[in-house]
């Protein structure tokens, strides 16, 4: 679902995106924007938003005197302004996107450029790796379909939930009602009014849940986790059930080089991971999610707690000497799927693991981001309201008001990190690039 | 057992409980039980049987009992002995109208509020038994219909009410609209990263009580709160598949919201004035996830207020004037213990707080707690029958003079008011949001 | 006669005395291995001072709402409890006869103090049926095995005072009296009466719950 997939933050084939080396990877400092003009003009400017390769901030503006909003990017609004604006997001190749609404219409505006077709309502922007395409939900007298790339789908349904977004952005699927019921129904429901749409398309057959939606890393496949009574679980892929049930199923996941499917599932009181239908890790847990591929397939690592109320990561069944009482989040494989890195949380404070191995505490951090090459691991992390990013284990000198993710260089050298100062350049946003070394030293 | 069938008030009409009994066998029951007490019923629910004496000292804990004129067949102990310890005693063999009234008992008959356990010497939960009892009725499909129907909604949308994916930010958006004719910079900060607060809600609230979260929005805004809320589903956190028994889905719940949490990146999570919803996050449905204790902090509004007036963070222009009394919700007392916090803020809004009695971990529940209102229109009246002691409680404490009953809690306000109404009582209710929003310093 | 006085005051003390401590144990031990197996999360919340702290509550006479509500049953509960486990520990003729068999002894208390605390728990179990048959809240819970677990506590109570006051047959009765109190010995940790063993841990389990996790007192 949209919003699994941003918390994991681990899907496959998602590392590729856009090609990088094109970006401005010259060290130095480079002022973007300085917001303290836009609020100078617009009084009303919301939390700002960062292009992928830094050279762009933007937010929702509200113009003075007038109770119309836009986009406020590098300083320039854009010329049209609308009742609402909400939800401003880069797409990886850097077009600015953010749902507007006129007279109670909604619709994607992209760089300032609104579509067309009109929805009663517009939510849930997607983007294919390359930011090439762009998928959303809409919904127009009261009928739920996917739009993909401004082309809303022919078929409706009466409900459709977790979208799903293929790598490439051509395909789109999400969980659909497919069967009216009345108010209280629970006879109906429980007969099974709910299957999988793939680009408008229904499974043939429907069940009493769908959830958790995913493509095959080539788009051609689609598994989610189904409930085919209130008591069995367990996958379907392209619409057909594994023949095994069990008391309770997670996010499936596609192998990426043999098509395989696995998923983390309940019996008798545990988890374990299963392949195909078949536990497939040889050791239960007593939680077991957010299971994620290397990108060449061949691992397969994931969120675990070994005994109850502590967590750590599981790779390929082996787990690590060190564990989490709070939470564990944001896994993540190193490129060559050799190392993984997330991030732990005990006793309120978090901190960022790598291979077991831990940094600082923090107040928050974000997922860690590792180079390319696979050596270094960098994170965005708040210490009393303050934001810096750390690189294995190093903070850099200075903290900040806000931080984007930090993004390294193709060659693994270099890392660019976007900023706002505070002091004497408050409210300035800078893009800068600096050597790794110069950091670890 | 032919006892309890004989005692049941009236013939089940329930379609929940008649169609999933009209599938069941004596067969299909006995194997079902045992799985469930062979493959969960652990230690606990064997000493609380074993050694439970008999001594029906809980019975007076209950309001069921006291309201049916001490009735034994709704004390606590009365209720386990209808349906564990005969299922127990029988290895399973019960038959389909036992376990018809079983269900009954179970769902409808006990609100889960766990005064009882405060009565026991030995602290037998007997609410812990009870809800295995559902569990129970769960596998063999004889639950409730109103309340399935919730749970139906909660597998489906991941919120209590059918909400829509797009219903729930449109109503976000038009509570700004709102709000912002009163206060023209208020905003609800939708999906944003890194605020402190992630406020969560339960389903009813855009669906039926949407001006609540407008008051929230004015209490974060002049409080100046680093606040969002999300645009995904993991909104609602509350859990009547935790009440039907169907623990996979309430863990499931549970996950989505944390984890809506976890993604904003916030430091804590603040919740609506609800009970049940608390209790499930707080030591219910993260434990079926193997989470300890929530994994990311999870505060009532009741002490959030508290913290808020206590900082000066929130100010109180003028008191509210007429005369309250404060109901304890089960969930936030024997809960959480925070009567003292409810009181704190009850005192610092209002003139004159008049308690009821007994109160603070002490209340006598709702009636409509435990997921027992959602059972519905079936179960209303033996609902309101069951909870009469709070009816007198009432009734008392309007005799001295309180007019508004403060209820932090979405169920206590459902159960108050029908009690209202049975009872001609004539009393309204409040959450305390209600009283802070009218009684707070606003910006001009 | 004589034979079978011997043999219930001599190997029966040690059967009875075995099957109590072992049986104790083994319950002891397998409930805790079952909790490990099937809800093994118990232990992460057991807290030593919530759970000490309701315990201490509950063993405080009138230190719970509830006993307030019944203060005559309060007495009496205290009462009998009190006198069940000190009277049979601290009789002097116990402590002879522990004396001949294996050298050890302690503190006694006199006979008159034995013969009321009998009486007290004699008249406490009298007190228990009637309100067993009596109150319908009890009653509807009342199934035959607690009349007989009533009567199995009550039994070597009142045999023992009437060997003592040697009424008619003490002779018989004195060997019932010794039978009875082994059966009551190895019947505790097998019936209801585990509650001896089970106490604190339950009490102090909730009381760990609702005091560590639920921030609430639970009394
Ligand atoms: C030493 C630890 C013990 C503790 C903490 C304990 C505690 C309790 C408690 C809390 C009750 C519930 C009702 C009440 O308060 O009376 C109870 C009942 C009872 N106990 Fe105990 N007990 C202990 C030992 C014993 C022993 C050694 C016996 C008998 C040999 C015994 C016989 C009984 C009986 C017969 C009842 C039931 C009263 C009724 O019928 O209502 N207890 N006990
Ligand atoms: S309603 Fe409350 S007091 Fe009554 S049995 Fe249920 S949990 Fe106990
Ligand atoms: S008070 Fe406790 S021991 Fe007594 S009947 Fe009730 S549950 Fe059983
Ligand atoms: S609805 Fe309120 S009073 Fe009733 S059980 Fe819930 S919290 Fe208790």
């Amino acid at each position: 679902m949209a919003w699994q997939k941003v918390y994991n933050g681990v899907a496959e084939g998602e590392i590729i995106m856009t090609d990088i080396s094109g970006w401005d990877w010259d060290s130095g400092k480079k002022l973007i924007s300085d917001i303290s003009d836009w609020k100078k003009i617009y009084h009303w400017v919301e939390e700002p938003y960062v292009s992928s390769d830094g050279e762009k901030i933007a937010a929702v503006i509200k113009l003075p005197d007038d109770e119309v909003f836009t986009m406020c990017e590098n300083g320039v609004a854009w010329e049209n302004a609308f009742d609402r604006v909400w939800y401003p997001r880069f797409s990886p190749d850097g077009r600015l996107t953010a749902f507007i609404s006129d007279t109670g219409e909604w619709a994607l505006a992209v760089d300032g450029e609104t579509a067309e077709d009109k929805y009663d309502f517009a939510w849930d922007t997607r983007f294919s790796n390359d930011g090439k395409n762009i998928v959303y939900m809409a919904q127009k007298e009261g009928k739920y379909f996917a739009v993909v790339n401004d082309v809303p789908w022919e078929k409706v349904f009466l409900n459709m939930t977790g979208l799903a977004v293929s790598n490439d952005g051509k395909r789109a699927a999400a969980s659909v009602q497919t069967v009216a019921f009345k108010e209280a129904d629970i006879v109906k429901f429980q007969e099974g009014c709910y299957s999988a749409v793939i680009d408008g398309v229904v499974w043939n057959n429907n069940f009493v849940n769908v959830w958790d939606i995913v493509f095959s890393s080539d788009g051609k496949r689609v598994a989610a986790g189904v409930r085919t009574n209130l008591y069995d679980y367990t996958v379907a892929i392209d619409g057909v059930v594994w023949e095994k049930t069990f008391a309770s199923v997670w996010d499936p996941k596609f192998c990426p080089n043999d098509g395989s499917v696995t998923a983390p599932v309940r019996s008798s009181g545990k988890w374990f991971l299963a392949k195909d239908g078949q536990i497939f890790w040889d050791r239960k847990f007593e939680q077991l999610w957010h299971h994620m591929y290397s990108k060449d397939g061949n691992k397969i690592a994931a969120i675990v707690a070994p005994q109850f109320g502590r967590w750590t990561i599981a790779v390929d069944g082996k787990i690590w000497g060190a564990t989490f009482g709070d939470m564990v989040t944001d896994a993540v494989f190193s490129p060559d799927g050799s190392r993984v890195a997330c991030l732990g949380k005990e006793n309120e404070k978090w901190t960022v693991a790598v291979d077991g191995n831990q940094w600082d505490e923090y107040d928050m951090a974000w997922q860690p981001v590792f180079s390319p090459d696979g050596k270094n691991v960098a994170a965005k992390v708040e210490k009393n309201g303050r934001y810096t990013i750390v690189i294995n284990g190093k903070p850099i000198k200075e903290d900040f008001a806000a931080v984007w993710d930090p993004v390294f260089s193709p060659d693994s050298d270099k890392i660019l990190i976007k900023t706002i100062e505070t002091g004497q350049n408050e409210n300035k946003y800078f893009r800068r690039v600096m050597p790794v070394a110069d950091i670890t030293g | 057992m032919a006892e309890s069938v004989k005692n049941a008030a009236a013939e089940i009409t329930d379609a929940g409980i008649v169609g999933g009994a009209a599938k069941l066998t004596p067969e299909k029951i006995e194997k079902v039980i045992n799985n469930v007490l062979k493959a969960e019923g652990g230690a606990r629910l064997k000493t609380y049987v074993d050694i439970c004496a008999h001594c029906g000292l809980c019975s007076e804990a209950c309001h069921f009992y006291l309201s049916h004129d001490n009735d034994p067949k709704f004390s606590p102990a009365g209720k386990v002995k209808q349906t564990v310890w005969e299922i127990i005693k029988k290895k399973g063999r019960v038959d389909v109208e036992f376990i018809k009234r079983a269900s009954e008992i179970a769902s409808t008959e006990c609100n889960l509020c766990r005064r009882c356990v405060m009565y026991c010497p030995f602290g037998i939960d007997i609410a812990y038994l009870l809800l295995t009892v559902r569990r129970i009725c769960h596998k063999l499909g004889i639950t409730p219909q109103y309340i399935q129907d919730t749970a139906h909604s909660h597998s489906a949308t991941a919120n209590q009410m059918w909400v829509k994916e797009d219903e729930w930010i449109d109503s976000l958006m038009w509570q700004e609209d709102e709000a912002r004719a009163e206060i023209p910079d208020l905003r609800i900060p939708l999906e944003k990263e890194g605020a402190d607060i992630f406020y969560s809600v339960i389903g009813p609230e855009p669906k039926f009580r949407a001006q609540l979260i407008y008051q929230a929005a004015v209490i974060m805004h002049v409080a100046g709160m680093n606040w969002t809320m999300p645009a995904t589903p993991g909104w609602d956190n509350s859990d009547m598949c935790m009440f039907t028994g169907d623990f996979e889905m309430m863990a499931r719940l549970k996950k989505i919201h944390f984890e809506s949490a976890a993604r904003l990146k916030v430091k804590k999570i603040v919740m609506g004035e609800c009970g049940h919803a608390f209790r499930s996050v707080h030591d219910v449905g993260n434990r079926a996830l193997s989470w300890k204790m929530p994994p990311i902090p999870v505060i009532h509004a009741i002490e959030f207020y508290y913290e808020l007036i206590r900082d000066g963070k929130i100010k109180i222009a003028k008191k509210f004037d007429k005369p309250v009394t404060f109901h304890d919700p089960c969930n936030t007392v024997r809960g959480r213990g925070l009567h003292e916090m409810g009181r704190y803020v009850a005192n610092a809004t209002c003139e004159t707080l008049i308690e009821m009695h007994p109160n603070r971990e002490h209340n006598y529940c709702c009636g409509a707690g435990g997921g027992v209102i959602n059972c519905g229109p079936p179960y209303k009246m033996s609902r309101i029958d069951g909870d009469k002691i709070k009816a007198e409680q009432l009734a008392a404490v309007k005799a001295k003079g309180a007019q508004t009953i403060i209820a932090p809690c979405h169920n206590c306000h459902g159960g108050l008011e029908d009690l209202i109404h049975h009872h001609k009582l004539d009393m309204n209710i409040k959450f305390l949001g209600d009283i802070i929003y009218e009684t707070m310093e606003k910006p001009e | 006669m004589h034979d079978i006085y011997d043999f219930v005051s001599g190997p029966m003390v040690w059967v009875s005395l075995i099957i109590f401590a072992a049986g104790c144990i083994y319950r002891f031990i397998s409930m805790a291995l079952l909790a490990k197996e099937k809800d093994p999360f118990l232990y992460n919340y057991m807290s030593p001072y919530h759970a000490l702290r309701s315990i201490f509550h509950w063993l405080t006479p009138f230190g719970s709402e509830n006993m307030r509500k019944n203060p005559v049953f309060t007495i009496v509960a205290f009462s009998f409890h009190i006198c069940v486990v000190i009277a049979p520990l601290f009789l002097f003729a116990h402590i002879i006869l522990i004396k001949q068999s294996w050298n050890v002894s302690w503190w006694f208390i006199s006979d008159t103090m034995a013969d009321i605390m009998t009486l007290i728990v004699i008249a406490s179990c009298v007190f228990f049926l009637i309100r067993r048959i009596v109150r319908p809240e009890v009653k509807f819970l009342t199934s035959a095995s607690d009349y007989i677990i009533l009567a199995m506590v009550a039994a070597p109570f009142i045999t023992g005072f009437w060997t003592y006051h040697q009424f008619a047959g003490c002779r018989i009765m004195g060997i019932i009296h010794i039978l009875s109190g082994e059966i009551l010995l190895a019947a505790i940790p097998f019936t209801r009466l585990s509650h001896m063993i089970f106490f604190p841990i339950s009490r102090g389990y909730i009381g760990s719950e609702f005091g560590a996790i639920r921030h609430a007192k639970d009394w």
